[in-house]
């Protein structure tokens, strides 16, 4: 589940990077993509894994949208304002999730992979394997992305300082608007790999939301390597804190992990200030 | 124009005055239970907006765990009353003292905190908070509270089964609670701190303002007013469950309230509850038994507009209205 998490997070931490801006919509955008896998298969019995591009596309799309609707024009406005406008994107995403589908829960019935794999005295759901693997590729593949390729590095130069970059060439307004696309196709492939295995309803994204934003802000702001090995450290308390604890307690052993750290190291595990 | 210069304040108390004589005079108008719920739940949001404004639109900490102190102030004088028989006026002392007390204890680690990471902040201990009392089976856990029923009527337990009209003056006496305090630190050397931690701590440091010190006093001051409104609600409603008082959304609620009015402003949180509170349980009578949520959709496709077009609340569209006017 880690990197899962890490996944979800990823796409955050890269939009809160560029911008400052936190996607309290984040949770949504995830059920979003969970719902889209959902119909794909539900209409065209193509399987979550199978459609995990589509769903990407997808959310893409939708992040696309959401900057140019709503993000472009509380860009310069104050932070509450920003909580706020991503915070009514929730609320309407999620109503509207729940006005168009119900709120019965779904599953996808007859996964492509399912099952469960003994190691040793260790057993693991293949679905979780595959979506672990999966989103520690999609991991890599963002990371060279942006470590790698010109597109990216304007993207990480636009992140450290708008203003230069734009002097440099840049398009910010672009690269902003290439942030939310990228940040949104992550939660889309991770909602995907999700969909496999996970209850599909409306307010499914609450929870992996704050997760995430505890994710982001353990690893730092902006610093998606990082987030990485955020995401697996949530994912091992998470795990282990429903061992030792009771499950009741799991996420807020989470909880308690990040605000352990942040007072430690107030800019998170790997955060520049 | 300078008789319309003295004149305009004077207009504005009266107006001030004329609103007040219509909120006491209300229940004897309105005798049915509907629209003296609605002005309950206006006084009892627009006092926790109020209590969220002092901590966040003056002080500028953006705390997003209100409903910790919202639901201690009404588990404490609940199970007080249930356990101990306790008059809930008692337990309502007895809860903002609490509430001040974790207030201060949260507030001191987490106020190193900034920006962003200060709001999450907030929202893990809410979490961690709302966790701990679902698991806490001495106090009910997640089956909740319920207030024991006593009759007849009485003010000594805070219970009228007969009329709202009293829950109705209560929590009129909260608001103006609410609003006296921030009036008082908004007049105050205290105020002057605040804003100027808000603006830039740095400065406001230099200048010998006390940082740390003044954000745990605005947060105690937040907490305590929230407590409050916290066991009004267990009184009101008789029952309580982590899920009502302790939740997130609720935290949000009260911000959302503040943003809408105006942040930072005296008026902007009651202004803001105004609108909202009818707004929701009008969108919820009228449509909320669906089991469509189109309430809800209405409601979040309102906050985007709001914060897109006016950051500044409705309380910014009002000023601006007026210095129109008086351009004239």
């Amino acid at each position: 589940m880690g990197f899962v998490y890490a996944l979800i997070a990823a796409g955050l931490s890269l939009i809160f990077g560029l911008m400052e801006i936190v996607n309290f919509a984040h949770g949504e955008f995830l059920m979003v993509a969970m719902y889209v896998a959902f119909f794909a298969w539900l209409l065209a019995r193509i399987d979550p894994l199978v459609s995990l591009p589509l769903t990407a596309l997808a959310l893409g799309v939708l992040g696309w949208a959401v900057y140019h609707g709503i993000i472009r024009w509380v860009l310069d406005g104050p932070m509450l304002a920003q909580i706020f406008a991503t915070f009514g994107l929730a609320v309407l995403l999620r109503s509207g999730a729940q006005f168009a589908f119900g709120i019965d829960f779904r599953t996808v019935n007859d996964p492509l992979l399912a099952g469960r794999l003994a190691l040793g005295p260790v057993s693991i759901g293949v679905p979780q394997l595959a979506a672990s693997v999966t989103a520690l590729g999609a991991f890599v593949a963002l990371y060279l992305f942006l470590s790698r390729s010109e597109t990216g590095v304007a993207l990480q130069a636009t992140a450290q300082d708008r203003q230069a970059a734009s002097l440099m060439g840049i398009d910010t307004q672009r690269m902003f608007a290439l942030g939310w696309v990228i940040g949104s196709a992550c939660v889309g492939v991770a909602g995907a790999l999700l969909a496999m295995f996970f209850y599909i309803f409306p307010d499914v994204g609450a929870p992996f939301a704050l997760l995430a934003y505890v994710t982001v802000a353990l690893g730092g702001f902006g610093n998606v390597p990082a987030t990485l090995l955020a995401g697996v450290l949530v994912g091992l308390v998470e795990a282990f804190g429903g061992l030792l604890l009771t499950p009741a307690l799991k996420y807020a052993a989470v909880f308690a992990l990040y605000l352990g750290v942040v007072l430690w190291r107030p800019q998170g595990l790997f955060g520049r200030f | 124009m300078a008789a319309a210069g003295t004149l305009r304040p004077l207009l504005t108390r009266a107006v001030l005055v004329a609103l007040l004589l219509g909120a006491l005079a209300f229940p004897a108008v309105f005798t049915l239970p509907f629209p003296r719920h609605i002005m309950i739940m206006i006084f009892l949001y627009g006092a926790l907006a109020t209590a969220w404004n002092i901590i966040a639109g003056y002080c500028g900490q953006i705390s997003l765990g209100q409903a910790v102190f919202f639901g201690i102030g009404a588990y404490t004088s609940s199970l007080l009353f249930r356990d101990l028989g306790l008059t809930p006026w008692a337990g309502m002392a007895g809860g903002v003292v609490i509430a001040v007390i974790v207030s201060q204890m949260i507030g001191y680690p987490v106020f190193r905190l900034r920006g962003h990471y200060f709001a999450i902040a907030t929202i893990a201990v809410g979490e961690i908070v709302q966790a701990l009392i679902v698991n806490w089976d001495a106090i009910g856990g997640a089956r909740g509270v319920f207030v024991p029923i006593k009759r007849p009527d009485s003010f000594v337990n805070f219970q009228f089964h007969q009329s709202k009209a009293f829950y109705y003056y209560i929590a009129l006496a909260l608001l103006l609670l609410a609003l006296g305090v921030t009036r008082l630190i908004e007049r105050s050397r205290r105020g002057y701190y605040f804003r100027a931690v808000r603006e830039d701590q740095e400065a406001a440091a230099a200048l010998g303002v006390n940082v740390a010190r003044e954000k745990l006093r605005a947060l105690g001051v937040s907490a305590a007013l929230t407590a409050m409104g916290g066991t009004f609600y267990a009184q009101y409603l008789l029952f309580i469950d982590p899920e009502s008082v302790f939740p997130l959304s609720l935290s949000i609620l009260i911000c959302l309230v503040a943003v809408l009015g105006g942040v930072g402003t005296l008026w902007g949180p009651i202004l803001g509850a105004a609108v909202l509170v009818p707004l929701q349980e009008g969108t919820r009578v009228m449509l909320g038994g669906t089991g469509k949520a189109l309430d809800l959709l209405i409601y979040g496709a309102l906050i985007i507009v709001i914060s897109v077009l006016q950051p500044g609340g409705l309380m910014a569209l009002l000023s601006r209205a007026r210095t129109a006017g008086s351009a004239r």
